[in-house]
């Protein structure tokens, strides 16, 4: 299957066009579960103007919110992780594993702490200023990491992952002296959003996550031969005379905005950035320019998988989305250790 | 061959002066983790004197309100932290020297974290669970995440790497932690299973003590019966098989002890990070390679800093508590940082 896909120059676009059914599939279901079942024969009525009783408000106004920011953050996560793995050189990277969720996840509590019960945070104000802070924290671990990891202006892919274990202790623990200062309910709110959450079941945090997705993917996606040339090695690269240190610190800009700007809406979700370009690579090679948009849908069928099936086990309360992703994910983590030299 | 001779009297004169000071840890140590736990309890919101402290400890009245904090919170609150941060500085001693890895301790290689993920399964379903079942808990739980880890270690391709051990480590650890919030959400005990998570030594009870104590005191003792062969097997497999020693059955010894130190930890703090990590490096600074002297020292530099870190954490924000976990995480991510910095190329 996998040779054939390698082989067929149509096995990409099929391979796409398979994603993307699943996709729409996995969107039908997750209409339809969650505390009030609606049929889909009134999903089909409600979208096209003939409503019953709230269904409409629960569709717009909650369901498809946070359906299609568990598409745009499985995407932004699956994108920021393939290009980690590419500029480290490590199949172990991860946003969740290097610290940089942490780093995000501990300014966004940090905020919730500081501005607690104003203006802040519950005006539409902090859909916006939300992300900046996330993304502030997220910049601030990127550049703990990349700065401890340096010696003798080298950066190797061992350390970077040694130090990212590291600072993301670091944060996790400050995070958790924030959060015993709270009051009970506040404390349950960012301990579901640590964990990894959908919780702006809003479009205006959708809106400000696209943004963000919209500017950055399309930028990836256009690097992705720096990509190509930095996942061979350092010396490769100065060979084919490419600046591997301004490439590196671009690309890894990039990464860093979009994990920020998803752990902002969707909390902490570790391994998801580790597990969609590993299966993407598996199916249709190296090549990031196809690697790339293939993580992307693979990252957004997970998480709303993910949530969906969190929204339908834990009824009538929810599970975390981060926690499946984690449960399926360190199993797969484990699996690549073993297998790595 | 006058120089090498030179070199090794000097390497032999440093290695009798570590001696030196190992000794006089062992026999005066005591004397320091004796003022540090006067002065924990002499430390807190209302005001006690050294001399109530004493009168207490020797002549207790159950009428006076001092007393009783004294001997219902202040005392078990320093006896925990003097046990736990010895239990925890010796069992990361043992998996340091048995690995030979510089990054093996309990927290970091997802022990504590196992073990708290049974201790969760025991809060949601045996909500009224006495304390001694609970260290069963956590003593299974600890057991099963060590199993893990070091099983996907030694079936992996390449080994046992400190990376290896410290992502399989990473990645139980991210397991279990998962497991234990789902299931903390689940059955609605999130928040008083966090408070015990963050790594806490307040609000210890005696009863929780008199369980977990002997368990502390036979695992350094069992620590301390196997010095002498942890420190052969640090040398390396070749130089201890070598030298007719059975390392499958100091392995084993040793691992029982890791288990019962950690989980008779966890089972009463939580998950206290770094401190299993960095007192062994400490100790090993400064009395040497011998762990004859590096267990009971690491017993006494580990109880006397995670009495200093509790100590801290009620100081840094009052009234407020900052958990000890965090407190000893703040000092051990530097160390941390500076191992990974140091060794990063080798390990």
């Amino acid at each position: 299957m996998i040779q054939l896909l390698n082989k067929s120059k149509h096995g990409y676009k099929l391979l796409c066009v398979t994603l993307l059914l699943l996709l729409f599939l996995i969107l039908i279901v997750s209409i339809n579960a969650g505390f009030i079942k609606i049929p889909l024969s009134q999903v089909w009525s409600a979208f096209f103007g003939n409503d019953i009783g709230n269904q409409r408000l629960i569709l717009f106004n909650f369901r498809l919110p946070r359906i299609v920011l568990a598409i745009l953050i499985g995407a932004g996560i699956a994108v920021s992780g393939a290009i980690m793995q590419s500029i480290s050189r490590n199949e172990l990277a991860d946003p969740g594993i290097l610290g940089i969720n942490a780093g995000a996840s501990f300014s966004v509590v940090l905020y919730m702490f500081i501005f607690h019960g104003s203006s802040f945070l519950t005006g539409i104000m902090s859909i916006f200023l939300m992300p900046f802070t996330a993304l502030l924290g997220a910049f601030i671990a990127a550049a703990l990491i990349y700065g401890f990891s340096r010696k003798r202006g080298k950066v190797t892919p061992i350390r970077l992952i040694l130090v990212g274990i590291g600072i993301n202790a670091a944060f996790a623990s400050s995070t958790m002296a924030l959060q015993m200062k709270m009051e009970p309910q506040d404390f349950m709110k960012t301990l579901t959003w640590i964990s990894g959450s959908i919780w702006g079941t809003n479009w205006s945090f959708v809106i400000s996550t696209l943004l963000w997705l919209i500017l950055l993917i399309p930028i990836a996606v256009y690097k992705s031969r720096f990509l190509d040339i930095l996942s061979f090695g350092d010396e490769v690269s100065i060979g084919l005379g490419v600046s591997i240190e301004k490439e590196r610190l671009k690309l890894l800009l990039i990464g860093v905005a979009l994990a920020g700007a998803c752990v902002s809406v969707g909390g902490g979700i570790t391994f998801l950035g580790l597990i969609a370009p590993h299966i993407s690579r598996a199916l249709i090679g190296p090549n990031h320019k196809k690697v790339l948009p293939l993580s992307a849908l693979l990252g957004s069928l997970i998480l709303l998988g993910a949530d969906t099936v969190g929204r339908i086990v834990m009824s009538p309360t929810e599970m975390p989305v981060g926690i499946l992703v984690s449960i399926l994910g360190a199993p797969y983590f484990i699996y690549l250790l073993m297998r790595t030299k | 061959m006058d120089k090498t001779n030179k070199v090794a009297d000097e390497l032999q004169d440093e290695a009798s002066y570590k001696k030196k000071i190992g000794i006089t840890i062992i026999l005066f140590g005591w004397i320091a983790v004796l003022l540090s736990v006067i002065f924990s309890i002499h430390f807190g919101a209302s005001h006690v004197t050294y001399r109530t402290v004493w009168e207490s400890l020797f002549s207790y009245n159950d009428n006076n309100s001092a007393h009783v904090i004294i001997h219902d919170l202040r005392l078990p609150r320093a006896l925990a932290a003097v046990f736990v941060g010895a239990a925890l500085a010796v069992s990361g001693s043992l998996m340091q020297g048995m690995t030979r890895n510089p990054l093996a301790s309990p927290s970091i290689l997802g022990v504590t974290a196992g073990a708290s993920f049974c201790i969760a399964l025991a809060f949601a379903f045996f909500p009224d669970i006495t304390y001694g079942k609970l260290i069963l808990f956590s003593f299974v739980g600890a057991g099963f995440a060590t199993a893990l880890v070091f099983g996907i270690v030694a079936i992996s391709k390449g080994g046992n790497t400190s990376v290896k051990l410290a992502l399989a480590g990473t990645a139980i650890s991210a397991l279990f932690t998962s497991l234990s919030t789902s299931i903390g959400l689940k059955f609605n005990v999130a928040k008083e299973m966090n408070f015990w998570y963050a790594g806490g030594v307040s609000g210890i009870q005696m009863n929780q003590l008199k369980y977990a104590i002997p368990v502390i005191i036979i695992g350094i003792v069992i620590s301390i019966f196997l010095s002498r062969s942890i420190t052969i097997l640090s040398l390396g497999d070749e130089v201890s098989t070598g030298l007719g020693q059975n390392t499958r059955i100091v392995r084993i010894l040793g691992m029982v002890a890791v288990l019962l130190l950690t989980g008779a930890a966890v089972s009463i703090a939580g998950m206290i990070g770094f401190i299993g990590l960095v007192v062994p490096h400490i100790t090993r600074f400064i009395v040497g390679i011998d762990y004859r002297y590096i267990i009971p020292c690491s017993a006494i530099i580990g109880a006397v800093l995670l009495l200093a870190a509790d100590i801290l954490g009620r100081m840094i924000n009052p009234p407020f508590e900052t958990p000890v976990g965090a407190v000893t995480a703040l000092i051990g991510v530097p160390f941390f940082l500076y191992l990974a910095r140091k060794e990063g190329t080798n390990l």
